[in-house]
């Protein structure tokens, strides 16, 4: 276990979200926060809205969707890491908007869910290539910053670290904090010595 | 080259290795682990089939959850009992120190683990709590994480950082009597906007934070957090050490001299360079009050409420918007708003010291609480609320009408048995005052120092504690 796996290209269908400032107590409403556990998330993603009526996450030609496009600012509000958690779970792999809230963003980051922007007139061709064929393949291509579809294509963006992340496979912390283990270890016995761990109490 | 803060020695110190440029692994020496936050960090180490990397390393215990009347565990919902068990599941799974709320082993984590001397000079810590940055006030580097971090620091000892920029705030003069270390926090925090830290960490330092306590000095880091910085910290010294000797996870006799020599040289280098330094005459320092739903928006007790228009432009319309909410009046003076409940406690006010002088001046007055209003005293641990005991101060409050209760958050997060009913108005020792902090999404949250809510609790209302207790000083 010493990197995460390179993400350079996303493949896919996609679905459209409607709406500017979509925000995680809508994505995952704050009642599933306290749950002890991300397992099942999936399935609460969207549900005040989908409760509210008929909504594109119950609709079964895109049940198999693992790319979400989305309107200006997607992601804003509360930090809560359960939103990202959920759309992974669900299945999603991108998210294509105009905007994205920043926290978000890095959250999605971090679990490998990318997030690319992209202008307002390409954005609206594309939710609505995606509304009127639910089965098109998109493809997202981090290496070039296109997104293709159907015959079309679009300068896609993402912050240049961010991007970097995903095609080296550095997106992970976690990976990246347990490739040098006696590193670690070296730090540890050297530390010991004026810092006293608490130890088994 | 030039010298150094502390900041940069304890990160020099501390970084495993550049892992990206200008991004450091940095060795966590010590985690601790509340319920809230680790579930999921904990279920991750499972899906990717890891284990607790230093449980030596590692304290858990219980406090946002746990119940603060009867059983901690048991009298809290049913919700809360299943985070806590939890915790207490994953503890015991990975061998990590646990202290059980059962056993009566418990208290907030901020509170608990400087109390037995578990936190020292020139350590790293985490706690996935925003308010973690209270154990800088030993001269160490402390972090509030989010669950993917915990999950890092659970699996590897470590977190990826960046290296923040160092602001040192000095405060000099000396703050007046009945003026407190929140007192000051707050005023800060109003100066600098509660977005004015971040990106830094703070140096608290000068004569005035030099004659605080240890305990107030965790009241000044603990608030450090809410002005936007990632951590603060003060400068170990003599109040440092001797607050450290003896105490349970101190060096032993035989290893403190060596220890407390090195703890000597974690001193910032009188030619260090700062990216910001700003200096603070405490003397202009009275008590403060929050009038709005951001920690910045307080005023001086002796103040009006702000007009929104005599605000900077930016910071206008979230005042016309938290005065709304608070049902506050502009220009109307903070004194004599009424209060329903009155709450000391929280990792920043609920040490023993802060108990300890609201006591003593209820004592000394003779003063009641007021009777319509609900008043709570919350110590920060378990072994807090028996030095009340011991000390009978717990009979001075009782007989003042408080309520005291057990070891826990309670109040201060609304996330457990002890919430705000509809509207009410809490006068407050916590440290924040978001809608819906304390549990009811229209509770409103007014900040202040401890012998300030006890001011209110005996008034019903805000009040100026200077005059309420007669404390002018010598
Ligand atoms: S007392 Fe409040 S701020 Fe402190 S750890 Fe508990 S909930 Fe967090």
């Amino acid at each position: 276990m010493t990197g995460s796996p390179p993400i350079r290209v996303v493949r896919g269908t996609a679905l459209f979200i409607a709406g500017d400032d979509v925000d995680t107590d809508q994505i995952m409403p704050s009642r599933f926060l306290r749950s002890t556990s991300f397992t099942g998330l999936e399935q609460h993603v969207f549900e005040d809205l989908r409760q509210a009526g008929p909504h594109p996450f119950d609709d079964p030609l895109h049940a198999s969707a693992s790319i979400l496009i989305a309107e200006r600012n997607f992601g804003c509000g509360s930090s809560r890491e359960h939103a990202p958690q959920g759309l992974a779970r669900w299945g999603i792999r991108a998210i294509i908007a105009e905007s994205f809230g920043e926290i978000f963003a890095a959250n999605c980051t971090a679990i490998g869910l990318v997030c690319v922007t992209l202008a307002r007139a390409d954005r609206q061709s594309l939710s609505k290539a995606c509304v009127d064929v639910p089965d098109a393949p998109l493809c997202i291509d981090l290496r070039r910053q296109r997104v293709e579809a159907a015959g079309a294509g679009f300068a896609c963006t993402l912050p240049e670290g961010r991007r970097q992340q995903f095609l080296d496979g550095s997106w992970d912390s976690l990976s990246l904090l347990m490739a040098d283990p006696a590193a670690v270890e070296e730090v540890d016995a050297r530390t010991r010595v004026f810092a006293p761990p608490p130890g088994v109490l | 080259m030039a010298g150094r803060a502390l900041y940069e020695k304890i990160f020099d110190s501390r970084v495993v290795r550049e892992v990206l440029p200008g991004r450091y692994q940095l060795f966590v020496d010590l985690h601790l682990v509340n319920e809230v936050s680790s579930p999921q960090a904990f279920e991750a180490l499972q899906e990717r089939g890891l284990d607790v990397r230093f449980p030596d390393r590692t304290i858990a215990t219980a406090d946002h959850a746990v119940a603060t009347r009867g059983n901690p565990v048991l009298d809290g919902s049913p919700e809360n009992i299943r985070q806590v068990l939890k915790l207490r599941d994953n503890a015991r799974k990975h061998a990590l120190p646990y202290l059980d709320p059962e056993r009566g082993e418990h208290g907030i984590l901020h509170v608990l683990a400087p109390e037995r001397g578990m936190v020292m000079p020139g350590m790293t810590l985490a706690c996935g709590d925003s308010h973690s940055s209270t154990h800088g006030a030993f001269g160490a580097l402390a972090f509030g994480i989010g669950t993917s971090q915990v999950r890092d620091v659970l699996a590897s000892q470590s977190l990826l950082m960046e290296k923040l920029r160092v602001r040192r705030i000095s405060v000099e003069g000396r703050l007046g009597p009945g003026v407190y270390a929140k007192d000051l926090a707050l005023h800060l925090i109003r100066l600098l906007g509660s977005k004015g830290g971040v990106g830094f960490a703070h140096e608290f330092a000068g004569p005035v934070v030099e004659a605080m306590d240890m305990e107030a000095r965790m009241t000044l880091c603990n608030m450090a957090v809410e002005g936007g910085a990632r951590c603060g910290y003060v400068e170990p010294d003599d109040v440092t050490f001797s607050y450290l000797k003896g105490r349970e996870h101190a060096p032993s006799a035989r290893a403190w001299n060596r220890c407390q020599a090195y703890w000597r040289t974690l001193r910032s280098d009188p030619d260090a360079e700062y990216d910001d330094i700003l200096s603070l005459d405490a003397d202009a320092v009275r008590p403060c009050v929050t009038w709005g739903t951001s920690p910045d928006q307080s005023v001086a007790v002796d103040q009006p409420i702000p007009h929104p228009r005599s605000l900077p432009p930016d910071q206008q319309a979230a005042a016309v918007e938290a005065l709304a909410f608070m049902g506050l009046e502009p220009g109307r003076p903070i004194v004599g708003t009424p209060i329903d409940v009155a709450f000391i406690g929280s990792c920043t006010n609920g040490r023993i010291s802060d108990l300890e002088v609201v006591a003593r001046l209820l004592n000394r007055s003779g003063m009641k609480v007021a009777p319509a209003v609900k008043a709570l005293i919350v110590p920060g641990s378990r072994a807090v609320r028996q030095e009340l005991h011991r000390r009978q101060l717990d009979t001075v409050l009782e007989n003042a009408g408080f309520e005291v209760r057990d070891a826990g958050c309670s109040l201060c997060c609304g996330m457990n048995v002890d919430q705000l009913v509809g509207r009410e108005v809490c006068a407050s020792s916590s440290n924040r005052n978001f809608k819906g902090r304390q549990g009811s999404p229209t509770g409103r949250t007014l900040l202040m120092s401890p012998v300030m809510v006890a001011a209110a609790a005996v008034s019903g209302a805000v009040a100026d504690a200077r005059e309420v207790f007669e404390e002018h000083g010598a």
